[in-house]
């Protein structure tokens, strides 16, 4: 077999295409970097009518739940909590001074028995006009909540106006209330 | 006092990196002798420096010092230590921390024990090494200071993302950090050696073993990653050519070619101008995907860490880094010689063969992580998934296995296609019969089918090379090669036997009652409340029986939520049988009281692992190989030192 010599220089211009093709990305890296994509994540329920459910109630002296209800009156707060998480806890301060300040607060209650829900609320305050009992996190699903707490903003005709994700801070009280009032204009 | 400690500590290490560039720039220049002497202990002091500011904040991790912010962020008091520990590099600064520490600790050993090379090029190394390192310590000192304190001090930590509360993920982003690290030696070996012109068998011979180290770790970190992937995430899948996963392949396919290139110039001082790029290219492959990743640029299912400023920095930081490399590559090239002649038909040829295959499968899976980017700027929003990079990817991957069955049969320089012809009966027969047979069985579409019969004929074919030779004194490194190739075919067979013959089922299934996926039947006994240190959770008790008479066994699937911070995820259920895996996912329950179950048969898939392993294990062979053998050589050129020291002392006795 005869020996085909593979010692062949590499042209000039090869030696200088891994430059070129990194000075491509760099440009298109650059532009994307100062073009950045909105990328905040807005619940996909914002703007959108609240899903129908109708939730009995959690404790028997509170009335349960009905989505039917939220058409028809003014902004709330629907606030989903349970007694066995942590950072539902560090959030009651901020809604216990939320709802002295006139706010109606609704509660939907994830996966928890009445004795410990009286236990937590006994302890922790009980900021609400209602609480709806959600005992397999179906209604917490449909509103596309993926954890506890979180907290929704409704106006006066049944619409999401703002989600809150995790746990009311006290420095989240300011913006909450200014959704409230943006929702009843 | 902690954070403090580390942050000094983190401060005089980036000050000896830039004393380490200075003195090892000076010590080329004629008259820098008094420099030069002082490169290898500093390179040793930057690193042990580095280390103990890793090791502070693996402290204050340890004992969740909320009043550091980066703790603050990521931990929480109630997390198992491991995973306080785990969170350290969990996150953007620490993995950035651990990163420097690595290459810190690591250009001190080779400043510690590396003798073969010019002491010339070994300067140009280590200021080389010292240069990219300067770039990480800035940009830690500057725009992400991990040890920043926090006031006034929280109460309780953020935890860290549920998804990487796992075992095997804390100990995975290390594993594959150890691997882009290792490469950042074999980059600044190239720089060295573009810098002094003296690219020959002693540089690859030098460079060899932290190519194969951190091919090694980046093949572990990215079977590990795969592996978590599919149990973790909870939708069964392996490979998702995510952003993030590519950014691992990506380095992972440039070492391959590297450290095959790099035997080349060991053995043959051919494929000068070709490794040294692969040198540069490999570690810049490393930068490009981890950029890729913390930049937030990509939209990914796993970016965890993101911030476009940092991503200006990181960029700029690559701009200096890779455009100086490729600038100097492109500069010095052309004066470094070509090296020996050889044939097409040789174990060079096809070795370069499956240079251009890799580096092809390369540009294919960069191009397709980068088009996204490229729609965006022009103003579509696309993705790219499997239906490109499967075929695409394929296109080369085939020949290239093809020739890997021959490949290591041929005789360097000069070969004839009929003395190794008849080694690859056997396996040539095999691919046959199975073709046969799965064309029989049908229903395997075109490219399982392919991976299936090339498979069942590498894994034997990779066995060939150790045929009528003496297997007690064959090379470890000849082991590694087989063990690895066989690795290959290995993971070949698992995954297109999980992707021809995989059953998947989704059922809503009452308490008590049974449903079936393939040859298994499934009854769901009970759901039940289940609660960890800081998650609660639904479990099901699924009582599963392989075939009519199999025993029957139990399988817990989880729903779990996590509250700090609040989010859910699926703990799929695995059980393991010699013939595949049942994969159980526990879903929602239905108003009507029928819980959703998704049930996966996957035939084969655990070989993918596993031949990640022999791969992994075929590396370290080789590595333990090629370095006692260095030590033979050394404690061998010594023994003869000491003789003829000894012999000429004895003759000027006797004068």
């Amino acid at each position: 077999m005869s020996t085909q010599d593979t010692r062949h220089r590499a042209p000039r211009w090869a030696i200088w295409l891994p430059l070129a093709l990194f000075g491509l990305f760099t440009a298109l890296v650059l532009v994307g970097l100062l073009r950045p994509a909105d990328r905040t994540v807005v619940s996909a329920l914002v703007g959108k009518p609240m899903p129908q459910f109708k939730l009995p109630a959690a404790l028997p002296d509170r009335p349960g739940l009905d989505s039917a209800d939220f058409a028809k009156g003014s902004p709330r707060l629907v606030n989903i909590f349970a007694s066995w998480c942590i950072p539902c806890r560090v959030e009651a301060p901020q809604l216990g001074a939320l709802a002295k300040a006139g706010v109606r607060i609704e509660g939907i209650s994830v996966r928890d028995s009445t004795e410990n829900l009286r236990a937590f609320l006994s302890q922790n305050g009980d900021p609400f006009a209602a609480i709806g009992a959600d005992d397999d996190g179906q209604v917490q699903l449909a509103l596309g909540s993926s954890g506890v707490p979180e907290t929704y903003v409704v106006d006066g005709k049944g619409l999401i106006r703002y989600q809150h994700v995790g746990e009311i801070r006290p420095e989240d009280v300011p913006l909450i209330l200014e959704k409230l009032k943006e929702a009843g204009q | 006092m902690t954070a403090e400690i580390g942050l000094a500590s983190l401060w005089l290490a980036a000050a000896l990196a830039a004393l380490q560039l200075f003195a090892g720039a000076m010590g080329l220049t004629r008259k820098g002798e008094t420099f030069a002497a002082l490169v290898r202990p500093v390179a040793v002091v930057q690193g042990l420096l580095a280390l103990l500011a890793f090791a502070c904040l693996i402290r204050l991790f340890a004992v969740t010092d909320l009043s550091v912010k980066l703790v603050a962020l990521n931990s929480h008091s109630l997390k198992p230590l491991v995973f306080k520990i785990a969170a350290s590099w969990g996150n953007h600064e620490g993995s950035m921390l651990l990163w420097v520490t690595v290459m810190g600790l690591a250009g001190g050993f080779v400043a510690l024990v590396e003798r073969r090379l010019p002491e010339r090029t070994m300067l140009a190394t280590l200021a080389g090494q010292a240069f990219v390192s300067l770039g990480f310590y800035g940009f830690l000192l500057i725009a992400s200071n991990p040890f920043e304190r926090l006031n006034p001090v929280p109460r309780e930590g953020q935890g860290l993302n549920p998804l990487l509360q796992d075992l095997g993920l804390a100990f995975h982003p290390p594993t594959l950090y150890l691997g882009y690290v290792g490469l950042s030696i074999a980059f600044s070996f190239a720089i060295g050696a573009l810098v002094t012109r003296e690219v020959g068998p002693a540089f690859a011979r030098a460079m060899r073993p932290w190519v194969l180290g951190a091919w090694i770790f980046l093949t572990l970190g990215i079977t590990a990653g795969s592996y978590w992937a599919y149990y973790e995430l909870g939708w069964g899948g392996w490979w998702f050519w995510d952003p993030v996963e590519n950014a691992s392949l990506m380095p992972w396919l440039a070492a391959t070619a590297l450290l095959h290139s790099v035997s080349v110039l060991a053995a043959r001082d051919a494929l000068r101008t070709w490794t040294v790029m692969l040198g540069v290219v490999a570690f810049s492959m490393s930068m490009i995907g981890t950029f890729l990743v913390r930049s937030g640029i990509l939209t990914s299912v796993h970016a965890f860490a993101v911030d476009p400023e940092r991503g200006t920095f990181i960029l700029a930081l690559l701009a200096i880094n890779i455009g100086g490399a490729l600038t100097l590559f492109a500069i010095r090239a052309a004066t470094v010689s070509e090296g020996e002649r050889f044939a097409f038909l040789s174990r060079e040829g096809a070795l370069v063969f499956n240079n251009v295959m890799l580096s092809a499968i390369l540009g294919i899976v960069l191009f397709g992580t980068l088009y996204p980017l490229l729609a965006e700027a022009m103003g579509a929003q696309v993705s790219v998934g499997p239906p490109y990079f499967n075929p695409m990817s394929a296109l080369f991957a085939i020949p290239m296995l093809l020739v890997l069955a021959v490949g290591p049969l041929l005789r360097w320089k000069r070969d004839r296609f009929e003395r190794v012809g008849r080694a690859l009966v056997i396996p040539a027969m095999l691919v046959v019969v199975a073709g046969i047979a799965l064309v029989v069985m049908g229903g395997v579409a075109l490219l399982p089918f392919l991976g299936l019969v090339l498979g069942i004929g590498l894994a034997v074919a990779s066995f060939m090379p150790l045929r009528s030779r003496n297997l007690r004194r064959l090379p470890l490194a000849v082991w590694g090669m087989v063990f690895a190739h066989f690795g290959i075919a290995v993971t070949l067979i698992g995954m297109s036997s999980e992707s021809a013959f995989s059953t998947e089922k989704l059922v809503a299934v009452k308490v008590g009652e049974t449903t079936h996926v393939g040859p298994w039947g499934v009854k769901l006994e009970r759901v039940e409340p289940a609660a960890g240190p800081n998650w609660t959770a639904l479990e099901a008790r699924l009582l599963v029986r392989y075939g009519p008479d199999g025993d029957v066994t139990r399988m817990l699937p989880q729903a779990r939520s996590f509250w700090a911070p609040p989010q859910q995820t699926s703990e799929s259920a695995l059980l393991t049988r010699w013939n595949g895996q049942l994969y159980a996912v526990l879903g929602g329950e239905g108003a009507d009281g029928r819980w959703q179950l998704r049930l996966w048969w996957k035939p084969l898939v655990t070989l993918i692992w596993i031949g990640g392993l022999l791969i992994g294990f075929g590396g370290l062979l080789a590595l333990i190989g090629r370095v006692v053998a260095d030590l033979r050589r050394i404690s061998l050129q010594g023994r003869i030192a000491w003789r003829k020291d000894g012999m000429s002392k004895l003759r000027e006795g006797e004068r």
